[in-house]
């Protein structure tokens, strides 16, 4: 038993090393060099900077990244719940047929398709023009802040609207049938039966959303590029423009504490 | 009657919502000309197609590069994440759990931030702008999904099969070989395809340790947009596209219901 033991830690250990090596260590590395002056002493002076320079963008940073955490909760309740008690079969399997569609496409190819689609003269306005809803001189784009959200919210539903669905599927049918039974509306047997037991499931769907939110460039870089933008685009602006590692990685410090007060609210209820 | 009436709005409005970017981008890869005030393209044709496509063109370069990477990705992952997965299904392991968290710390921190210090660590290796540095750090990204879902994969394979081919004196490593192994394939299968389709559209870690000279699709794709040649990015986009349609049609061929329920557990 002893030596099957040491074959299985034998086993995981490459695969652990190359976690160390190429995620850990520069993880550190990067905690490090945010409270590091450029001679090597210990400064809190890349954070002076972040924030003199990039308070802006930090707020808008959790705005929209806070906004569109709540939107993508609400829509994928919503599509979840017409999964479980849509009535009409035709109109469940048109949903779980169309609400799929961005899941599995690029961040990179959903920031081109929003782009275009969002913009004064995107297909967004010609459509609403052309339907005769708006006016030619009313139209507005979205290519800010706005699309910023408006793209995560498009990419990220289905991927956590998937979880809850699936969630919401496999819990105990009688309860819905026995609320059903004693007069319950459907929003009623949604927020108050289904919603609270896959509360674990859309909490893990929504915090995986949050970091990799935090974590994409492409997005802000394609859909609104100047201020107020993502922080993120600012710690590449650092890098790319500077080579200043202080304040990128003080930028860096930010985010990990904004995912990790989430994270920490979500093990906090876990643990109650 | 009257139902369907709402419903066709609601339905109607999503689509629009859903499909509507998706359609914008289709129009922009079939347009040779559209320019304001026109609500569709003033010319249609392949002009664009055939600058994208052309031998030795930027895109099929990066088209190789990607997936190149991607390949490379898949083996790394798999050599690193089978006898890694298999450990963890089968066999006794001090702190298992923390084990397998490990291989999530890549997906639980934002990523950009440790990226560009990849990329200055890597300076010193000689590793930046290179098909390996950008590799590795591909391979690092999408271990979780290669390790969780080929321990998952192992752990659904049915027991008495192995002691079966055990009591009839098949060694550990034949057993592995011949039972373990080939009922595992369809799971170990889906993460190949996961951690491929990861490596394809990477954008942030390579836009740090691939430049200058390792330009994968979704770079090449990137810049053809910066600088407003919008044909070109629809077409990369298209491109890109493809695998990720494809995936999302056939993913529940591969992943069955059994290995599903034992990823992360």
């Amino acid at each position: 038993m002893q030596d099957r033991g040491r074959l299985g830690v034998l086993l995981v250990a490459p695969a652990l090393a190359a976690v160390l090596v190429l995620f850990v260590y520069p993880l550190g590395y990067s905690l490090v060099t945010a409270f590091q002056a450029k001679g090597g002493g210990f400064t809190l002076g890349n954070f002076a900077k972040a924030f003199e320079f990039y308070s802006v963008d930090i707020g808008f940073t959790l705005v929209i990244i806070g906004v569109s955490t709540l939107l993508i909760a609400f829509a994928s309740i919503a599509v979840g719940g017409y999964l479980t008690l849509g009535e009409n079969p035709r109109a469940v399997a048109l949903l779980r047929w169309l609400y799929r569609w961005p899941l599995f496409i690029p961040f990179v190819v959903a920031a081109q398709c929003m782009r275009t689609f969002l913009a004064k003269n995107g297909l967004m306005n010609n459509t609403l023009v052309g339907l005769g809803i708006l006016d030619v001189d009313q139209t507005i784009g979205f290519l800010d802040w706005r699309g910023i959200i408006i793209t995560f919210v498009w990419k990220q539903t289905p991927f956590v609207a998937l979880l809850v669905a699936g969630a919401m599927a496999s819990l105990d049918r009688s309860t819905i049938e026995a609320a059903r039974n004693l007069g319950a509306g459907r929003p009623r047997i949604l927020f108050e039966i289904l919603v609270p037991q896959v509360m674990p499931t859309l909490l893990v769907g929504l915090i995986l959303s949050f970091v990799t939110m935090m974590s994409v460039l492409s997005v802000a870089l394609m859909i609104s590029g100047e201020s107020p933008t993502m922080m993120t685009v600012d710690m590449a602006f650092r890098i790319n423009n500077y080579g200043d590692y202080g304040t990128a990685n003080a930028l860096g410090f930010i985010s990990y504490l904004m995912t990790a007060t989430c994270a920490w609210f979500y093990l906090k209820r876990q643990i109650r | 009657m009257r139902a369907w009436i709402g419903r066709g709005i609601v339905f109607g409005l999503l689509a629009f919502i859903i499909l509507g970017p998706l359609a914008n981008l289709v129009l922009w890869a079939a347009a040779e000309q559209w320019y304001f005030p026109h609500k569709l393209p003033v010319v249609y044709g392949t002009k664009f197609w055939e600058q994208v496509f052309k031998p030795r063109g930027d895109a099929l370069v990066s088209l190789v590069t990607s997936v190149w990477i991607a390949l490379a990705t898949v083996a790394a992952s798999l050599a690193l994440a089978m006898p890694a997965g298999y450990a963890l299904a089968r066999l006794k392991l001090p702190w298992r759990t923390a084990i397998l968290l490990a291989f999530l710390l890549p997906q639980a921190f934002p990523s950009l931030a440790v990226y560009i210090n990849i990329a200055r660590l890597f300076y010193d290796f000689r590793l930046n702008g290179t098909m390996t540095g950008v590799i590795m750090v591909h391979t690092v990204h999408g271990l979780v999904f290669a390790v969780w879902i080929t321990a998952a994969a192992f752990a659904a394979v049915d027991r008495e099969l192995e002691l079966a081919a055990r009591n009839l004196g098949a060694s550990g490593l034949r057993t592995f070989l011949t039972v373990s192994l080939p009922l595992a394939a369809p799971g170990i299968l889906a993460s190949a395809i996961f951690v491929f389709l990861e490596s394809l559209d990477e954008f942030t870690g390579t836009f740090f340790v691939g430049v200058p000279d390792v330009i994968t699709l979704p770079l090449l794709m990137f810049t053809a947009s910066i600088a407003g040649n919008y044909q070109i990015a629809a077409i990369t986009a298209l491109v890109l596209l493809v695998p990720s349609v494809v995936f999302m049609l056939i993913i529940e061929r591969f992943l069955k219901a059994d290995v599903l329920s034992k990823v992360g557990a």
